[in-house]
């Protein structure tokens, strides 16, 4: 593992505007993820982090401001662009077929081809089985069998599936939407040391979140959202769990309403 | 893979730890993996009928050569539509239209050859090329529009009836179309050596003849089989089924049909191109429905604008009671031809039966809302593990 150089930045958002009509769903963002870090971006609901992901996931371009993949501006078209130049997004519905196995899943639309008899070409389903299973261990799953449906997974288990795929299929940024939003505590934990792992392997990971215990103890630094607007980027050394928390939230306002309620905390 | 399930679950105690993923999964068996396959229920369903018409059935020859000849045209018929019904419903839609295409494809076959003096195997490619073009059409509107296939091509269902009648009517004067002054079709179909190899008579005279002669077979009169052989429509529906079946399991477009019925939207962020499968699958569905309508043209010696009445439906039910979920993903397409089957034992068998043939439907319908039931209880409980 090599600590992030300072301004080393894999994936750059330079003052990010996105209308959407009379709408100002972004305004003037900017977001600097620098190569083999895990950055959070935190925000409460309707903070616009949903339209910033499907900026960066190439879904949206924005309409002012600049958007750079090691250095180099970019102009995303479409999401296979993005994709392309090793931006892949996990978005929360994880796009995975329930009724379908995990091996089949896991090379959905990439799928390993050998040729039967020399010249017919086939689905090599062996290979998928091996590979989606090692894969898979390597991130600390263990799958008894790839030809399991993955619908029969936990909430926890997809999610870890359809992370390991991003990564097997060369992913060098890894966008993640709320991974833990729809988890128990275990799975959630499970999915924060799966983003260790991955960070471990060199991946520059945004983890999109609104839960600061879950950003705080995997994260190296933080940008928050709030109303279209960034409040602002941090590194970990120079702000607490607690601050991060008040500026999410508003601050002040926060406060007194949690000590309404005696022993909160969030 | 086998070996790995039979290996049986170490108690607890001495397992190392092992991730928390693993704690909650069961052991799979052998008979709980056959049951989640999407086949099984229209196996056991076959198994019943053949059971059931074995017995009351079994001496009046129904299971001799004439007899499994005759069920298994009509299943051979229904089946190759239900191959192309199969996948189309995997892939997450239905073609309500093919019935009337049936219908259609018959005349732009018969026209051209009798009226517009066409060679057969030019008026055969012209019916399949119209036939496959409006079923791409249909595809298109329903990838285009996003509306629900079932509307689009319940218009075409009208659109073609009314089509097939309105041209035969304004070219021929007829509705059923069989000869021109001295041209007769099924002459001109005998006499064009590709599309009758194709489309008309049998395959394995010979071999009947030979199993007549050493008493095998029922003989006629001057020794040849009674049975002529196995009709080409049986082929074409094995083969179909083959393809078909190999196509889902083992090929890359395999893997996209399920995900595409299994869910477009997941399909589309992994990069399939969830329009060019559906409508290519439109198109085969319409290349279905054509085979078939040749097959009953060369067959009948004639075209008629009211046939194929009621495939569409009989072509879903098959599918259904095949396996194929409604709302697609999940599906088999040995299971359809299975379903298939059934459907022919069962509308040809009850005549071999003192049954009144009037039950046959009741029958059907009784088989595909047990079907449903029984895919829906199978998938939620063994597939998925709820």
């Amino acid at each position: 593992m090599s600590n992030p150089k300072p301004d080393d930045y894999i994936l750059q958002l330079e003052n990010i505007s996105k209308y959407f009509g009379a709408v100002i769903a972004l305004s003037d963002i900017t977001l600097r993820l620098r190569r083999g870090e895990v950055h959070c971006l935190l925000g409460d609901n309707g903070a616009g982090k949903s339209t910033l992901i499907k900026t960066l996931a190439g879904v949206f371009t924005p309409e002012k401001g600049q958007y750079l993949v090691n250095g180099k501006p970019v102009r995303f078209r479409s999401p296979r662009e993005a994709l392309d130049a090793g931006i892949a997004t996990v978005y929360q519905d994880l796009a995975l077929v329930p009724l379908m196995s995990v091996s089949r899943n896991f090379f959905m639309g990439r799928e390993p081809v050998r040729k039967l008899l020399g010249v017919l070409p086939v689905m090599d389903h062996a290979q998928a089985a091996r590979i989606a299973a090692q894969e898979l261990a390597a991130m600390g799953i263990r799958v008894r069998d790839a030809d399991q449906m993955v619908g029969q997974m936990s909430g926890g288990e997809k999610q870890c599936l359809a992370i390991a795929r991003a990564i097997h299929f060369g992913a060098h940024v890894l966008i993640l939407d709320e991974p833990t939003a729809a988890l128990g505590v275990k799975q959630s934990v499970n999915v924060l040391k799966l983003i260790h792992r991955a960070r471990e392997r060199g991946i520059s990971v945004i983890f999109i979140t609104h839960n600061v215990n879950h950003a705080y103890p995997v994260a190296d630094s933080f940008t928050l959202l709030n109303r279209g607007q960034s409040m602002g980027s941090f590194a970990k050394r120079d702000v607490s769990k607690a601050e991060v928390l008040d500026m999410m939230a508003g601050g002040a306002e926060m406060q007194k309403m949690m000590a309404e309620l005696e022993g909160v905390t969030i | 893979m086998s070996a790995l399930l039979s290996t049986p679950h170490p108690p607890p105690s001495t397992v190392a730890p092992v991730p928390a993923s693993d704690e909650r999964l069961r052991q799979v068996g052998r008979l709980r993996r056959l049951l989640a396959r999407p086949e099984f229920g229209a196996l056991s369903g076959t198994a019943l009928v053949f059971l059931l018409f074995g017995l009351g059935a079994g001496g009046s020859g129904m299971f001799s050569a004439e007899g499994i000849v005759n069920w298994g045209t009509v299943a051979g018929f229904l089946g190759i539509l239900a191959v192309g019904a199969a996948l189309l419903m995997i892939a997450g839609e239905f073609d309500l239209s093919i019935g009337s295409m049936i219908g259609f494809a018959g005349m732009m076959l018969a026209i051209p050859c009798l009226y517009w003096g066409w060679p057969v195997w030019l008026a055969v490619l012209f019916a399949f090329a119209t036939a496959m073009a409006l079923g791409g059409l249909n595809g298109w509107l329903v990838v285009k529009t996003g509306l629900p296939s079932f509307i689009v091509t319940l218009a075409f269902y009208f659109i073609l009836r009314g089509l097939s009648l309105a041209i035969s009517v304004l070219l021929t004067g007829k509705t059923i179309v069989s000869s021109n002054g001295d041209a007769v079709l099924h002459e001109l179909i005998a006499a064009d050596p590709l599309v009758q190899a194709l489309f008309q008579g049998h395959v394995l005279t010979g071999l009947f003849n030979a199993l007549a002669r050493l008493g095998l077979l029922a003989a006629r009169d001057d020794g040849a089989a009674l049975a002529i052989g196995v009709p080409k429509v049986m082929v074409w529906w094995a083969a179909l089924t083959a393809g078909g079946a190999f196509v889902l399991a083992r090929m890359r477009v395999g893997n996209w049909i399920l995900a595409v019925g299994g869910d477009a939207n997941a399909a589309k962020n992994v990069g399939i191109p969830v329009a060019r499968v559906k409508v290519l699958l439109f198109v085969f569905m319409a290349f279905c429905a054509t085979v078939f309508a040749v097959l009953q043209v060369a067959d009948a010696g004639s075209a008629a604008a009211d046939r194929g009445l009621q495939k569409e439906f009989e072509a879903i039910i098959a599918a259904v009671i095949g396996g194929c979920l409604l709302t697609g993903g999940f599906g088999s397409v040995i299971g359809a031809a299975l379903g298939a089957l059934i459907f022919g034992v069962v509308q040809i068998g009850i005549g071999y039966t003192s049954i009144d043939n009037n039950w046959y439907r009741v029958f059907l319908g009784g088989m595909l809302l047990a079907a449903v039931l029984f895919n829906n209880y199978i998938r939620r409980r063994v597939a998925l593990g709820r």
